[in-house]
């Protein structure tokens, strides 16, 4: 178990956060009619699942820049700006469903595009970019759905939100599909390897003729198209192209992917280790519901979890660099 | 005919010229010093040879091809390596990893899905490597940040020797090394001299330069100021023309 562990780059650690968090939210957890613990039923068990794929998939993209070291702060405006560019052309507009996902997805990838092309050309920090850009996808939402959900979206567009096919809620299913691909990319595959030694040394990226701009380029785009498949899930699970989905997700989504190992300053990533960083948040997000804190608080502690988990990351690797 | 030939090449930043028309040429085999104060662009002018960075003016041929508009993978691929005096190693990255980074061999996962690393090649390629060197890591799936100075220059010379380069430069390979280090980096150079494979050596430390060089090569202020053969000088008038005391 550890060496699979240590061959996916995941931290034991991170597996036990996991499991701990776990216990004590279903030791916290209010008890059912039945006599058992609300966290432990079947039912929570998909929605901590449900929840954590929409950020979970955003978590994918946030592992892919930071493990180049970049970052991508815009994810949730542009899952937003996906959400509602899918559904106005479908609902609005009245095309054919398939629309949905060509127009989330679009919408994301081309965002994420933007960031690139700007990061790479213009030489502007991917900090003040996709800040940036957070504001600017957020406002176009906003402005191309005039400030309203646009509901009422086609039942093919809906499975893929609200199915259950075999019990498992479809998002659980992309979700799934979406981390698989993008770990064998990552781990596997040479543009997988170049991104971590991107993240790790510019320089020694550039002197081994890997073409660092594309790379980039490629990553802000990969990054951009996680949001809008997350941006399609979430209007397909609402049933509404909602202009302010995915608020603070961007959050979520980084804070999953450091607590999964990806080190915040490049070269250290794992998709496998992401997961569990979401798991982690939905789990966290969940007890807490259950136990019926309030939303204000939440947002606090998972603000002081990314805090705490990228301190923590500081004392080990100072800790290493002094031995 | 020469395998590397530059003419006239030019280079500037902004308002500052760094080279001024530089002609060289370097044969197959040949070890090459190349010498001249901080300042003087020669690492600019080796950025201007693997291609990281494009000449303003003139023209790098390699090999009887211009290779002036092609990129540093692509001259890469024509047998152009650099070793730079930080290495450029991936500190994150494995031993294996490192030495095929930008050259990763692939195949294909159940003969279906492309472009699948082949870690089990890397890791094997990476270890005959570093034995046919006779060089001594705990293991080829260690991170490079792990291991010492010595080791890690190994390593950069590995990675650069094991696709058959023809040209390789070296910056400073021997600035940061102990004496034994430095006498194995030396040995290595010669070894390679009989191999057929051309090495521009970058060293401020003269002894190195008249140990390993038959011809050196004095840069100054982006000019080539001199162009001596080791049996026809000594390192009072390398030093001469380096300071710019001669004529």
């Amino acid at each position: 178990m550890l060496k699979l562990l240590e061959r996916t780059h995941v931290r034991p650690e991170s597996l036990a956060v996991l499991i701990g968090l776990a216990v004590v939210m279903a030791i916290l957890s209010p008890v059912t009619g039945s006599g058992v613990r609300v966290f432990l039923t079947a039912n929570n068990f998909f929605n901590i699942i449900l929840a954590s794929a929409t950020f979970g998939i955003l978590a994918i993209g946030a592992t892919y820049v930071i493990s180049a070291a970049g970052i991508d702060l815009s994810l949730g405006s542009v899952l937003g700006l996906a959400s509602v560019s899918g559904a106005a052309l479908v609902v609005t507009l009245e095309w054919p469903w398939y629309f949905a996902i060509i127009g989330s997805l679009g919408a994301g990838a081309a965002a994420g595009a933007v960031n690139g092309f700007i990061v790479t050309r213009g030489h502007v920090p991917a900090f003040i970019v996709t800040l940036g850009m957070l504001g600017v996808a957020r406002g176009l939402a906003l402005i191309i759905s005039d400030g309203r959900g646009i509901y009422g979206l086609p039942p093919e567009i809906l499975f893929l939100g609200q199915a259950r096919p075999w019990g498992i809620p479809t998002p659980v299913f992309i979700l799934i599909a979406v981390a698989l691909v993008a770990h064998y990319i990552l781990a596997h595959t040479p543009f997988g390897h170049h991104t971590l030694a991107l993240g790790d040394n510019e320089n020694s990226a550039r002197a081994t003729g890997i073409n660092v701009r594309r790379q980039r380029m490629m990553l802000y785009t990969i990054s951009g198209l996680m949001a809008g498949i997350a941006g399609l899930i979430f209007t397909a699970r609402v049933n509404t192209g909602d202009p302010t989905a995915g608020l603070n997700y961007e959050l979520l989504a980084i804070t999953a992917a450091i607590i999964g190992g990806t080190n915040l300053f490049g070269g250290r990533g794992s998709i496998l280790g992401t997961m569990i960083g979401a798991l982690i948040m939905g789990v966290l997000q969940n007890g807490l519901n259950l136990m019926a804190v309030q939303a204000y608080y939440q947002q606090m502690a998972i603000g002081a979890v990314l805090i705490a988990a990228v301190w923590l990351d500081q004392i080990r690797t100072r800790g290493r660099s002094l031995q | 005919m020469s395998l590397l030939e530059l003419t006239g090449v030019e280079k500037s930043f902004g308002a500052v010229q760094v080279l001024h028309g530089v002609d060289l040429t370097v044969d197959a085999g040949e070890v090459l010093g190349l010498v001249g104060d901080n300042g003087a662009g020669k690492s600019t002018l080796m950025k201007s040879i693997t291609g990281v960075y494009s000449t303003d003016k003139g023209h790098v041929s390699f090999d009887g091809t211009d290779v002036t508009h092609l990129d540093p993978g692509e001259r890469r691929e024509m047998g152009i390596e650099m070793i730079y005096q930080d290495l450029a190693l991936a500190s994150q990255q494995d031993v294996a990893n490192n030495i095929f980074l930008g050259r990763e061999p692939t195949k294909r996962m159940f003969g279906l899905i492309p472009s699948f690393v082949d870690k089990k090649k890397i890791d094997r390629q990476a270890q005959e490597m570093l034995d046919q060197l006779g060089v001594h890591v705990p293991s080829v799936h260690i991170p490079v940040g792990m291991l010492s100075g010595g080791q890690q220059q190994t390593i950069a010379i590995a990675r650069a020797l094991t696709f058959k380069p023809k040209l390789v430069i070296m910056d400073e390979p021997t600035a940061a090394l102990a004496v034994r280090e430095v006498e194995s980096v030396l040995k290595l150079i010669d070894q390679m001299r009989t191999e057929g494979i051309a090495t521009i050596l970058i060293s401020h430390r003269l002894n190195d330069v008249f140990d390993a060089c038959e011809r050196i090569v004095v840069l100054r202020r982006g000019n080539v100021i001199a162009d001596l053969k080791r049996d026809d000088t000594d390192m009072a008038e390398v030093v001469s023309y380096i300071v710019g005391a001669h004529g």
